[in-house]
């Protein structure tokens, strides 16, 4: 098979991946219709329709995007102050003995609490508004990155360390040059699902701990029983998540880790 | 050149790898070290390469006494071991940080078209057959100018043909610059092959069981009859140093 035909079969494959994904996607929306149709009860399924004209109110209103904003904000932040603790902290512990002795048994006590059960405590110490929504958020990053992130450290391979140490390498060269990369397919894998446990988290925090964000908007919507708005926010958050994690995963192969994926 | 006096290994649980090794290797010479497993071959690499420190004795390599890696000693390993996160420009330049950014491109430039590479100095190890990541590995070590250049059994995971052509490979790049080449190999025709004097260890722990010339021209023709013999000597003399290690006949 020559060149061009090779990249007419790329895109033939590609072509019809994306067809078949349209196709589900529009045998979903048919199924929705008729059994909104079926059942004629707005509040309890609104039509896919009802939910567009729902979409276009909520954006021509302004007050879609400032929920958007809200849960976005909060998520980052939850995620960076969760990357920026777990990363660093797991490649000590994956290189000290004695500190992985000292922190490891506390962590595996911590790790099966759901964020969802730091929330009595959150709102207890920081009260209501953003401050419980970063907080669990970060506790629902943390564990995913730091989980992958600590196995990145311990997958160090010895030869490459006599490779480079062979080669002359100082000890803070083997860190940055050696250590850190051999870790980096582990991490840009824990970031990728710390984000989306993150993105999942702050949904949960701000139906009980926030007055903003889509998680808000969809719990007050359900109070007003206003089903099409409380589908926006969850049809939202779905595309949301998926372009993150979606992107994500676009940065890892494109730009984090290119080496560790065939071109 | 390469002064090995009297150097042993034993591990801190109390194995003992080599004993009393001593030898000296002169500038441009190609030695090969060969033996059954346990007689230390690998061991008397790492410890020329300064990744590991003798017990006992001194390794000096144009009177420099080794304790650490150093320049003058370059390694090829079993595997390749190129850092998959680097390409195979990065990989080659590596060891050479002090220099300029030009001067580094030069000189892996140069080290990839040494060993026919030179179009794939972007390329990442995974996108590289066995051969391929084995001549980087080589250029890997030249690029530095070493005086001396360890091989540990490099060719050994290679099919047959890619091995014979990177042993003849391998002598066309020593005819170069006549580095001194230290090859550690279990494969007796290679030893033959490229070897102008031929180690015999014997293993446990490792001591040196012979020291034999190779006294065939250059090139080499392998399937000539004075080849063959010099490889009937070296497996006799093998076949001595694992006979001592043979369980006494119930």
């Amino acid at each position: 098979m020559n060149r061009r035909d090779h990249r007419l079969d790329r895109i033939r494959q590609a072509a019809l991946t994306i067809g078949l994904g349209a196709a589900g996607l529009a045998i979903f929306l048919a199924i929705w219709t008729l059994a909104s149709l079926k059942l004629d009860n707005d509040v309890l399924l609104p039509p896919p329709a009802d939910v567009l004209t729902t979409y276009g109110e909520l954006i021509a209103d302004g007050s879609l995007a400032g929920d958007v904003k809200a849960s976005i904000v909060r998520v980052f932040a939850g995620f960076f102050a969760a990357a920026s603790l777990a990363v660093p902290l797991a490649l000590v512990l994956a290189y000290s003995r004695i500190l992985r002795a000292l922190v490891m048994p506390l962590i595996a006590l911590i790790r099966p609490i759901p964020p969802i059960a730091w929330i009595p405590l959150a709102i207890l110490w920081m009260g209501l508004g953003d401050p419980p929504s970063y907080f669990i958020t970060a506790i629902a990053a943390f564990f995913p990155i730091f989980i992958n992130a600590f196995a990145g450290g311990t997958s160090l391979v010895e030869e490459h360390v006599n490779a480079a140490r062979s080669l002359g390498a100082s000890p803070l060269a083997l860190l940055t040059t050696v250590m850190l990369p051999s870790a980096l397919p582990s991490i840009a894998t824990g970031l990728r699902i710390g984000l989306g446990q993150a993105w999942m988290a702050v949904v949960t925090a701000e139906l009980v701990a926030a007055q903003s964000g889509l998680g808000y908007m969809i719990q007050i919507s359900r109070l007003s029983l206003e089903t099409s708005r409380v589908l926006v926010g969850m049809t939202v958050i779905g595309l949301l998540g998926a372009l993150m994690i979606g992107s994500l995963g676009v940065l890892e192969r494109r730009v984090i880790v290119p080496w560790h994926y065939p071109r | 050149m390469l002064s090995i006096r009297n150097i042993g290994k034993t591990y801190p649980n109390g194995t003992a790898a080599l004993r009393e090794i001593t030898l000296d290797v002169g500038a441009g010479e190609i030695v090969a070290v060969v033996g059954g497993s346990g007689s230390g071959k690998s061991t008397l690499l790492r410890l020329i390469s300064g990744l590991d420190h003798p017990t006992s004795g001194t390794i000096d390599v144009d009177g420099t006494r080794i304790v650490a890696p150093h320049p003058a000693v370059g390694i090829v390993f079993q595997e390749p071991r190129l850092l998959p996160w680097l390409t195979v420009e990065g990989n080659v330049g590596f060891g050479l940080a002090h220099l300029s950014r030009p001067e580094r491109r030069h000189r892996v430039h140069q080290a990839l078209k040494r060993v026919g590479l030179a179009d794939y100095a972007l390329r990442w190890p995974r996108e590289l057959s066995g051969g391929q990541s084995q001549r980087v590995a080589i250029a890997r070590a030249l690029v530095a100018r070493p005086s001396v250049i360890l091989l540990d059994e490099p060719f050994s995971a290679l099919d047959a043909f890619t091995r014979v052509e990177l042993q003849d490979h391998l002598l066309e790049i020593w005819a170069d610059t006549r580095p001194t080449l230290v090859l550690v190999t279990h494969d007796i025709e290679e030893a033959v092959a490229l070897a102008s004097r031929v180690v015999v260890l014997r293993p446990f722990p490792g001591r040196v069981a012979q020291v034999s010339d190779v006294k065939l021209a250059r090139p080499r023709d392998r399937l000539s009859h004075s080849f063959d013999d010099e490889k009937r000597a070296i497996l006799s003399a093998l076949d001595t140093t694992l006979a001592r290690r043979a369980p006494p006949a119930a």
